[in-house]
């Protein structure tokens, strides 16, 4: 339970992080808080030679809220994001799903943007950056560029990343006016990996349904998102009951749980189908039937 | 050589692994110690600084034994690497009371609530509640129970810990009200309102 031997690098630019990651190839990772590449390393799943640990460089702890989106640089905490009220206010779904992130131990010390870079299918970010149309900026030797969620992640932990690339900020992007948002998950233990979670966006006007996009945790293979407005569209709130029906059965066609130890696939599906059914209930439980939402 | 023995890392010619310099700040002095790059901040602790109160359980994130603070926050010393926290302050379950004859809020209030019994994941929880209560001085019984949620005890059944997290808050504002008064606290040595020194 002790990592491989490696070197520890601790560059205080980005050129000079991203040089190096050039330099010394494929066996080294790029580490920030670490909080999922840590205990890869100490059961030795993965035994890197070196390790570019970015949590000096300049610049890349910053939140910032504009019309269109949140963008949050590469060493803000989980807890940071979590905490900062002018995210929250302009993209509630943020902290709505930090908080189940593992526990407040955990998010003081991993990042945000780090979670989108280990693309685990079980973790709550990538959902919410495909959730929200999102983005990232990866810099390398060769400059920066922009991936959107869509493109980022190819499978389970598995990203388009380069090797020598460096995730330098996420961008999350901000809803429609009248957007609701929700974020539910189960556990077995409190902050443990869900055995299924959801979160849905629902623009309401007018009493009526406009658009709904739902993401998953936990039961797909990739962080994606799912749009189910030709559901929802043109529908009163009054008759999201009516709805759920079709709801949950488009979400449990989409989805592709596994089984494992924890929960059977069918298990997985079933609950899914639960926590979409009680989503579009809590989003919508307060609408009057006619009227401005 | 297999793929545990990084190319690099191990001086063939000394016959030993290659270190590095690191400084760390530790319950308010500064070591500097040569180690290797991978040397968890809790092995640091531990057989660098002779600093034992911090325990090892999983040594994957899961059981909270060796939490410490980073600058005042709870983190996970076995999920960090010593090499990654140069410049920040570090404090352990010994910066937090280390005399047998006076020990903290914390560690009274888990004595008087008989919270612990083999005391291996004590140190976690201390660290854990010391960084909850100043955040939160007045925690519900509901409130003390989330903040423990990422420590694991198999001994007590976490009831009595529950308890001293309570107690815990008791004990600090009554010390805060003993030693400096605290304006606006019922039974306070200074009037409410008074300005402070």
């Amino acid at each position: 339970m002790k990592p491989a031997p490696l070197t520890c690098h601790s560059p205080t630019t980005l050129d000079e992080a991203v040089r190096l990651l050039h330099d010394l190839g494929p066996e080294a990772k790029v580490i920030a808080g670490g909080q999922s590449l840590v205990p890869v390393l100490n059961m030795r799943l993965a035994t890197p030679a070196h390790l570019v640990d970015i949590t000096g460089l300049p610049g890349l702890d910053e939140i910032r809220v504009s019309a269109e989106a949140v963008e949050v640089g590469a060493l803000v905490t989980h807890r940071r994001l979590e905490q900062d009220d002018a995210a929250h206010a302009a993209l509630p779904l943020l902290r709505q799903a930090l908080v189940n992130v593992a526990h407040p131990a955990i998010r003081n010390r991993g990042t945000t943007v780090g979670s989108l870079a280990h693309a685990d299918p079980n973790g709550e970010m990538p959902m919410i950056l495909a959730l929200t149309g999102g983005s990232v900026t990866a810099a390398s030797v060769r400059g920066e560029r922009t991936i959107t969620a869509s493109e980022l992640f190819v499978g389970p932990m598995e990203t388009v990343l380069e090797p020598d690339e460096i995730l330098v900020s996420a961008r999350f992007g901000r809803f429609a006016e009248g957007t609701r948002t929700a974020f539910t998950e189960l556990t077995r233990r409190s902050g443990d990996y869900a055995l299924a979670g959801a979160a849905l966006a629902l623009q309401v006007s007018d009493g009526q349904l406009r658009t709904a996009r739902m993401g998953f945790v936990s039961v797909t293979e990739l962080p994606d998102a799912l749009d189910l407005t030709e559901l929802v569209a043109g529908r009163p709130a009054s008759t999201s009951a009516d709805i759920a029906e079709a709801v949950v059965e488009r979400v449990t066609e989409h989805i592709a749980p596994e089984s494992d130890i924890h929960a059977t696939a069918d298990y997985r599906r079933h609950l899914t189908g639960v926590l979409a059914r009680r989503l579009l209930t809590e989003l919508t439980a307060d609408i009057p039937a006619r009227g401005a939402a | 050589m297999t793929t545990d023995n990084a190319p690099g890392t191990y001086d063939l010619e000394a016959g030993r692994e290659r270190t590095q310099p690191v400084a760390l700040t530790v319950n308010g002095v500064e070591h500097r110690l040569d180690i290797p790059g991978r040397r968890l901040l809790s092995d640091a602790l531990r057989h660098d600084l002779g600093l034992t109160g911090t325990h090892v359980g999983c040594e994957h994130g899961v059981c909270g034994a060796c939490t410490v603070l980073l600058d005042g926050q709870p983190v996970r010393s076995c999920l960090i690497f010593a090499a990654t926290v140069q410049g920040r302050e570090i404090t352990t379950v010994e910066g937090i009371g280390d005399d047998p004859e006076h020990p903290s809020p914390v560690q009274q209030a888990f004595i008087d609530s008989h919270a612990l019994q083999c005391g291996f994941c004590t140190p976690g929880f201390i660290t854990t509640i010391e960084a909850f209560l100043a955040e939160n001085p007045d925690p519900s019984r509901e409130e003390a129970r989330e903040a423990i949620s990422g420590n694991l005890c198999r001994c007590t059944g976490y009831q009595n810990i529950v308890t001293a997290v309570c107690r815990a808050a008791e004990l600090k504002r009554a010390a805060g009200r003993a030693t400096a008064g605290c304006a606006g606290c019922p039974g306070s040595g200074t009037a409410a309102g008074e300005e402070q020194p």
